[in-house]
């Protein structure tokens, strides 16, 4: 199977799924690229979930077309499954059963050839680090080991391409260090990763990420390209009272965001920059209170991509 | 005890309810469906009783006694046959429950104060030996009708003798043990694959399932499978301990025993399925499995004699499988028939369980929409 065209392994124009009323995804246009890690950054009900469904053939969308490794979608759904591997948000697997038997349950339902089999699953089970809990059952499992465990499930066939919704959600960070390593392992094995999360940590290790916002795509770039865009529109106030800087600096115009960070404050504000308006309005709290230029990150620029989108909805 | 606390609780359980639109259902429906149905149903005074008629006198008083048989309106006539022997036949494939033979030499044994006819009874059901008794009451003339006036008349009782097959001695274990089978197949099997699939879903088990090449009848045919091994399972002990402790006969093959247990249990295995492709919840499927599970226990013959019943709720009782495995097992079990006597009903269950199996592979969609 190839990976369409320029090495694209998804692409997808206006898709749009309504539930009932409410418009879950809007007029979303994807071109998710091959052997990379592709990260869907967006809050809780932006259509990450629903988009990811769209995209293995599992909802059928309202409006717009797809194509996933050459294939059109949802017409040939069938054909794509043994293709991809999908991790869902929800633990999926069967909690009754053992690590072992979950594996070869998937090797088997997933057309792993038997003669390969018990070979594929020693090897997962050796690169997961399930050696001495291969008999233990998935229910008891911790959270991180679940995730991992998923994780070997969803690459059993070596698809092409894996769907990871909110891998990690459940996971401590140091789990979540070793679950991003494997993602890039797999990466550089040819395997192309599309992976949603609403943290900003996970979102900016992608090679290339897609913000959602309300159900509609609001910007999309690599994370430097994203950040580059906001250069000189980030600051920091160091002030003994940030609630009351918070306060001042909300009211002013072309502030965008004042979100606090400790004793800190970290500002963004629109493109034509607004320092002089800010001096004035902590000069009002009565603090000393330190402006400084800082580099954007991916939240900030999660907040003007949102932000733009409100007022454009407005 | 806070009454605020206790009102928080009966008001979130009462909206909850509301949004269960399947037990909301079932909150009415149970009572006021069931309640209409058995009431009408539920007859434990038979009447109409199948019933297969030879008559080899065929003279003017023969046909009179017959007339009088009909005429108490426990038994209707089905069937016409020509000697005792088709009549037993008729009678082991459950085609009739009662037979009334008129010997050739009526008119002699009449005058002679001998027993005059034969009724014979198939005593698997006890409920339609009871009833048949009945039949012994009608009077006789012993002599010619046309001889004497009606008003003068002297019946004599006991001139009809009365043959019980398959069970004599009316021992209900006999008659239960059988059914009972079917019942407990019923009960257990439904139940298992109604929740099936919800559980899968609830579980979020589906959701993975759906997205490998996995297909829907895959799925659903080996969901089945492995519970018709269990189901054969609980019928061999259920079999076992009928034979040790009751001494019920297995009188024709314990191979066509089997072969009606398995096609029971394929029916209400894919009935479960249907059911687990339509709850939306464990518990939802285990009301509508009860749904099923009470008229099949009182309808199907089980417990109430299927020919007590009305016509109309005798159709509908032929659209539950444990109907058509009663009148199988009974019939292999008690009265020894072979299962090719009773074709018609091998094909209900056959039929059911393609029609259910076919509608739950249809009704399942790998698709979360």
């Amino acid at each position: 199977m190839n990976a369409g065209a320029e090495g694209v392994a998804i692409r997808a124009r206006g898709l749009t799924r309504r539930f009932g009323k409410l418009v879950a995804v809007d007029h979303v246009d994807l071109d998710v690229p091959a052997r990379r890690v592709y990260g869907f950054l967006g809050p809780n009900g932006s259509g990450k979930s629903t988009t990811i469904r769209m995209l293995c053939g599992l909802l059928t969308p309202s409006e717009g077309e797809i194509e996933v490794l050459g294939l059109k979608i949802p017409a040939q759904a069938d054909e794509l499954r043994s293709h991809i591997g999908y991790m869902t948000q929800k633990f999926s697997l069967f909690e009754d059963l053992g690590v072992r038997e979950n594996l070869e349950f998937l090797a088997a339902i997933q057309g792993v050839p038997k003669t390969k089999t018990k070979r594929r699953v020693d090897e997962l089970i050796e690169q997961y680090h399930f050696g001495d809990r291969q008999r233990q059952l998935a229910g008891t499992l911790s959270g991180g080991q679940k995730q991992r465990l998923a994780l070997a499930c969803a690459v059993l066939h070596e698809p092409q391409l894996l769907f990871l919704d909110e891998p990690t959600s459940a996971v401590d960070p140091e789990s979540r260090r070793d679950f991003w390593e494997k993602l890039f392992e797999l990466a550089d094995a040819g395997t192309t990763l599309l992976v949603s999360t609403h943290l900003m940590d996970e979102a900016e290790r992608c090679h290339r990420l897609a913000i959602l916002d309300r159900g509609a795509l609001v910007a999309d770039g690599t994370p430097r390209e994203l950040t580059a865009q906001l250069e000189g529109r980030t600051f920091t106030v160091e002030t003994d009272d940030p609630r009351a800087a918070q306060r001042a600096l909300a009211g002013v115009a072309g502030v965008l965001g004042v979100a606090q960070v400790g004793n800190i404050l970290r500002v963004l504000t629109d493109a034509d920059g607004a320092t002089p308006d800010m001096d004035k309005a902590l000069a009002t709290t009565g603090h000393q209170a330190a402006l400084t230029a800082t580099p954007p990150n991916l939240e900030d620029v999660f907040v003007a991509a949102t932000r733009r989108d409100a007022e454009r909805a407005a | 005890m806070n009454g605020r606390r206790l009102w928080a609780i009966v008001v979130k359980e009462l909206r909850q309810l509301r949004r269960d639109r399947i037990t909301l259902a079932m909150v009415v429906g149970i009572p006021v469906i069931q309640l209409v149905l058995f009431g009408y149903a539920i007859n434990t005074n038979l009447r109409g009783l199948d019933a297969g008629i030879v008559d080899q006198a065929n003279t003017a008083g023969s046909r009179a006694l017959v007339m009088d048989m009909l005429a108490t309106g426990v038994v209707a006539p089905v069937a016409q046959a020509d000697t005792p022997q088709e009549l037993m036949a008729m009678i082991r494939r459950g085609q009739v429950g009662i037979g009334i033979v008129v010997p050739p030499d009526f008119e002699r044994r009449r005058i002679d104060g001998r027993a005059v006819a034969q009724i014979l009874v198939d005593g698997s059901d006890t409920a339609v030996q009871a009833a048949a008794a009945q039949l012994m009451q009608v009077p006789i003339d012993s002599a010619a009708p046309d001889m004497r006036a009606p008003a003068t008349s002297t019946p004599v009782g006991g001139r009809i003798s009365m043959v019980a097959f398959y069970n004599p001695q009316r021992r209900s274990a006999v008659n239960i043990v059988p059914g009972l089978i079917g019942v407990i197949l019923t009960m257990t099997m439904v139940l298992f694959t109604a929740i099936a699939i919800v559980r899968e879903r609830e579980r979020g088990n589906m959701e993975l399932l759906i997205a490998t090449p996995l297909t829907s009848s895959e799925l659903m045919i080996g969901k089945v499978l492995p519970y018709v091994a269990i189901g054969l399972v609980q019928t061999s002990v259920i079999l076992a301990l009928g034979t040790w402790l009751f001494a019920v006969p297995i009188l024709g093959s314990v191979l066509d025993v089997y072969l009606a247990s398995g096609l029971l249990i394929l029916a209400n295995l894919a009935l479960g399925l249907l059911i687990s492709t339509r709850a939306q919840s464990q518990f939802q499927a285990m009301q509508m499995t009860f749904f099923v599970f009470l008229p099949s226990i009182l309808l199907s013959g089980f417990m109430f004699p299927f020919a007590g019943m009305p016509k109309l709720v005798q159709w509908l009782a032929e659209v539950l499988p444990l109907t058509h495995f009663l009148r199988l097992i009974r019939g292999v079990m008690l009265r020894g028939a072979g299962l090719w006597e009773m074709w018609l009903d091998v094909l209900a269950l056959a039929v059911f369980t393609l029609a259910m199996m076919a509608l739950a592979i249809l009704r399942f969609r790998k698709r979360l929409d």
